[in-house]
């Protein structure tokens, strides 16, 4: 009889619920209308290796007088989000969905960037009420999204919680000066009053912001060499000369 | 509000170094009660933090982010963050986070009270 404290291990109740360690992001299949550009290769990254100052922001909608549960809201979102988000924000999940590891790629425009910028996302962690996207490298942001839902009261609310801070001085400064936050803030408000919608509610989106370390992490500075939306823009010659040469073959 | 499923109490290890000892979930519905043990815990002046996760029970990506939290807090009160007792299952999960690289991890209270 084996009694020793290994066998009497149990195995978590998350452990399904979370991605896999990777070292790099891998993009297995990019789908139609996507741009891969800026996620293959890279790593993901969390708040303590971005560089800007690290917000909570948190946005919420409560979902009155309709009938779905916590579990059916976010099974909603995680079906919808690509329809969800502005056309100025694109997402192109994979072709398992939100899935533990998987990868969203996203094509978004930004304020004072002239083209698209191509980025994407990895689903963290996946369970029924909630799901975790998180940043790679060269994303405008070092950190994770929330989406999740929860009862109060009896009513099920909706929420969307980011921790994240700029990935780079050059984002750092886009979010500040150029707009890039009030845009993300208005992503999310869209989002969650879509969803809304879609159960029947237009209730106001409260949006909760929280300066949790208002320090730049200079350490981090380097962080620009794999900034999206320079590498997009400087891939915008070759996308146009490939694509004049696709035409003319 | 979902209410919180954790406990968390406070130990003075050493004059230098506090232990929380975590039993049950860590969710976002633990941010009270993980801000009050860190609180409690630095108290006394204490310069190392130790959290001790021999009886995690769950954690999600919403508990994950109120750690990073507690860590800026403590980075910013000069005190390190150490962790022991974490299954091999979190140790994957602190790497696939990268807290890792902010907050050292042990293998017992001992090797953690040597290194503060």
């Amino acid at each position: 009889m084996t009694t020793n404290s290994e066998s009497q291990r149990v195995e978590p109740k998350d452990s399904a619920f979370w991605a896999d360690p990777v070292s790099k992001l891998s993009v297995s299949d990019v789908p139609v209308g996507a741009l891969s550009l800026n996620v293959e290769g890279r790593q993901v990254v969390s708040p303590l290796q971005g560089f800007g100052q690290l917000w909570q922001k948190t946005y919420r909608v409560w979902l009155t007088e309709a009938k779905a549960t916590p579990a059916e809201a976010v099974s909603f979102l995680k079906q919808s989000l690509p329809a969800l988000m502005p056309d100025d924000s694109r997402f192109y999940p994979s072709v398992s969905g939100v899935q533990p590891g998987e990868v969203v790629l996203i094509n978004a425009t930004l304020p004072g960037v002239p083209g698209q910028i191509a980025t994407g996302v990895m689903v963290l962690y996946s369970d029924e009420e909630s799901f975790t996207l998180m940043c790679p490298e060269g994303h405008p942001e070092a950190g994770w999204n929330t989406f999740s839902a929860f009862e109060e009261d009896g009513t099920t609310v909706l929420q969307i919680q980011s921790l994240a801070r700029a990935n780079d001085p050059v984002f750092e400064f886009g979010f500040r000066f150029m707009g890039g936050s009030k845009q993300q803030e208005r992503i999310w408000n869209h989002v969650l009053a879509q969803a809304a919608e879609h159960f029947g509610v237009t209730g106001e989106v409260i949006t909760r912001k929280t300066l949790v370390d208002r320090r730049l992490q200079w350490s981090q500075v380097t962080n620009v060499w794999y900034n999206s939306a320079i590498r997009s823009l400087l891939n915008l010659p070759v996308r146009l000369i490939r694509k004049l040469f696709g035409r003319e073959s | 509000m979902t209410e919180a499923k954790v406990s968390m109490q406070v130990r003075e290890a050493t004059p230098r170094a506090s232990v929380v000892d975590i039993k049950g979930e860590i969710t976002s519905f633990a941010e009270n009660v993980l801000m009050d043990a860190y609180a409690k815990a630095s108290g006394n002046g204490a310069s190392a933090i130790i959290l001790n996760f021999n009886d995690l029970e769950y954690m999600n990506s919403g508990g994950i982010g109120l750690l990073v939290t507690m860590l800026i807090r403590a980075n910013r009160q000069k005190q390190s963050l150490l962790a022991y007792g974490l299954t091999e299952h979190y140790q994957q999960i602190f790497e696939l986070t990268r807290l890792n690289e902010a907050i050292q991890i042990f293998g017992s209270e001992a090797e953690a009270v040597a290194a503060v």
